[in-house]
């Protein structure tokens, strides 16, 4: 008898964990899926119902110049920043979890803070250090603002996989007379690869997708794609936001599921010829 | 002795560490410093400020009650979204590690996606649910349960509604982290020792998956606390928040002393929250959870 009360109550809290679940779910994904619905109305407002299906927003988002400007420009500004955090990233987990050095517990909590200090703080204390210099915005300070708000994330990703990599694989090369250098390209990079993949491509993601920090920093007439989508939201929403949104939505989903998928293949080419690698 | 002196010499770490240190100096910690000067200059007009020392702005700050009900409505819709999150977040995170579902990966990844998806189009697409010819409104109308749409959007709930949105990924990663590091056969021990799995919840698994809560609480709190385009979309403007007052003070009003005053009061209360949270969790579970 108690058995079954027992078994009755798990079984009760396990169903009511699994409905929220379920609820959690659908709460994160309605919205998008609303969105990508709408952007195929026919209607000129967005909303519902639905007047028929229409690709004629698509069509309207491929001619306004202002849009594709902006999608140029976060693009590039996405890749630079990519490219530069994932490099200077990857040298900093290594030396964090490679060397000991006095200041380096400072040094890694000072690498996270960006990612925990509010983007409007990072926003107001860059502008009003340039302010207090004299300089102007440039694209090349909105670079390097993305750059920081990237670092810790490909920071913590790197040395993450570096804990795993152990060091006498260097130390081997290093004592048949490899250079530092050439170790770390021959031995470590290799066996960093996925944490390297993994780190640009959400520096890229958090780049091409930042707003509040981007709408202090951007030159005077430079918008990039999630500022100007502010702006156009400013007038109505309408069926060519949700078009736009729709095309991001895939860009931004599209490109790091591409990714993950070559590096798997990447990790499995890698498994046949080294039958012991130690992860953590 | 000597020869791992020469392979890992700190020389060469400090070297490697140079561009992000440079970084962090040029573009946080001396940008926080200045701001922090800039709170003691004089505002004279739009744009216009001198650097003659003054406390007026923090005069300004802890007399006007306009700024004590900002920072107080910051931190209640923080705390509140923060709640949310873990209540909400909880039952996904336990759900995904006690499953026996073979696909737990697909499971984590949905979870992941959303961070890819722009953070801007995810805050307007709750347009297209709670909005007048929003999802909820055209089938309630339909259905005949009202005869006027809704007013959903523009408060304080829309706000909390689309900040939950972003922040619940945080929280249920940070919360399965933390589960996935607890050592089962605990649990099959408390099992067999007699405990009902509620028990054994209870007494085992919630003990030990809270720093995991704790680290989401504090994240979430924090962006929550510190967020901007979120009420700008969802709310009124009677549902601004800090970050909001922050920006108009600048970008509208050109107020450089007094925007900066707000930006460190906003970044010492914040600090204040994180630095309760090292004192007794540490720094670590927060690094798993945002790496995780």
């Amino acid at each position: 008898m108690r058995g079954t009360r027992r078994k009755q109550e798990g079984r009760w809290a396990w169903r009511l964990t699994g409905f929220v679940t379920v609820c959690v779910y659908i709460f994160m994904f309605a919205p998008i899926v609303a969105t990508v619905i709408l952007s195929f109305n026919a209607s000129m407002f967005g909303g519902f119902p639905m007047t028929g299906f229409s690709l004629q927003w698509y069509g309207k988002l491929m001619a306004n110049e202002a849009v594709l400007a902006a999608f140029r420009t976060s693009l590039w500004i996405a890749l630079v920043t990519a490219i530069v955090t994932t490099a200077i990233g990857v040298t900093t987990a290594f030396a964090l979890v490679r060397f000991d050095f006095r200041g380096k517990q400072a040094l890694s909590t000072l690498v996270i803070l960006p990612a925990l200090v509010p983007e409007t703080i990072l926003g107001v204390g860059l502008l009003v250090l340039i302010k207090a210099v004299d300089q102007p915005r440039t694209m090349l300070l909105l670079v390097l603002g993305h750059i920081l708000l990237a670092v810790p994330y490909v920071v913590l990703i790197a040395q993450a996989r570096m804990i795993g990599i152990r060091r006498v694989y260097e130390e081997a090369a290093l004592s048949l007379g490899a250079s530092r250098f050439s170790s770390f390209r021959e031995i470590t990079l290799p066996l960093l690869i996925p944490a390297v993949v993994g780190g640009a491509l959400l520096a890229f993601t958090i780049s091409f997708d930042n707003t509040s920090a981007s709408l202090f920093w951007r030159p005077a007439g430079v918008e990039t794609m999630p500022t100007q989508i502010l702006s156009m939201l400013k007038i109505s929403i309408s069926p060519e936001i949700n078009a736009l949104g729709t095309v991001m939505i895939l860009v931004t989903v599209g490109i790091p599921l591409i990714g993950g998928l070559i590096l798997q293949s990447l990790t499995k080419l890698r498994r046949r010829g080294e039958p012991k690698e130690e992860t953590q | 002795m000597k020869r791992r002196w020469t392979l890992y010499d700190p020389r060469l770490a400090w070297m490697l560490v140079a561009p992000v240190l440079l970084l962090l100096i040029f573009f946080l910690v001396l940008p926080i410093a200045v701001m922090g000067a800039y709170t003691f200059f004089t505002f004279v007009t739009a744009g216009v400020e001198t650097s003659a020392l003054t406390t007026a702005n923090w005069h300004e700050f802890l007399t006007d009650s306009y700024y004590h009900g900002f920072l107080l409505k910051t931190l209640r819709v923080g705390a509140m979204t923060a709640l949310l999150c873990g209540v909400l977040g909880y039952f996904p995170a336990y759900f995904i590690w006690a499953t026996t579902f073979k696909h737990k990966w697909l499971l984590l990844l949905l979870l992941i996606v959303p961070f890819w998806i722009s953070f801007t189009i995810r805050t307007f697409s709750w347009i297209n649910i709670l909005g007048e010819q929003g999802v909820i409104n055209v089938a309630l109308l339909k259905m005949g349960i009202i005869h006027e749409p809704l007013q959903m959007l523009y408060n304080e709930g829309a706000v909390i509604l689309g900040m939950l949105h972003f922040l619940l990924p945080y929280m249920i990663l940070n919360v399965y982290v933390s589960l996935e590091s607890i050592d089962r056969t605990l649990i099959s021990a408390a099992r067999s020792m007699g405990c009902t799995s509620a028990q054994a919840f209870r007494e085992v698994t919630l003990p030990l998956s809270l720093p995991g809560l704790a680290a989401g609480l504090l994240l979430c709190f924090v962006l929550a606390a510190g967020s901007y385009v979120t009420p700008q979309l969802l709310g009124s403007g009677r549902d601004a928040l800090f970050g909001n007052l922050i920006y108009d003070t600048i970008m509208g009003e050109l107020n450089w002393p007094m925007g900066a005053t707000l930006s460190i009061v906003l970044f010492v209360v914040l600090g204040f929250f994180a630095a309760v949270y090292t004192r007794y969790m540490g720094m670590s579970q927060i690094v798993k959870g945002l790496g995780g």
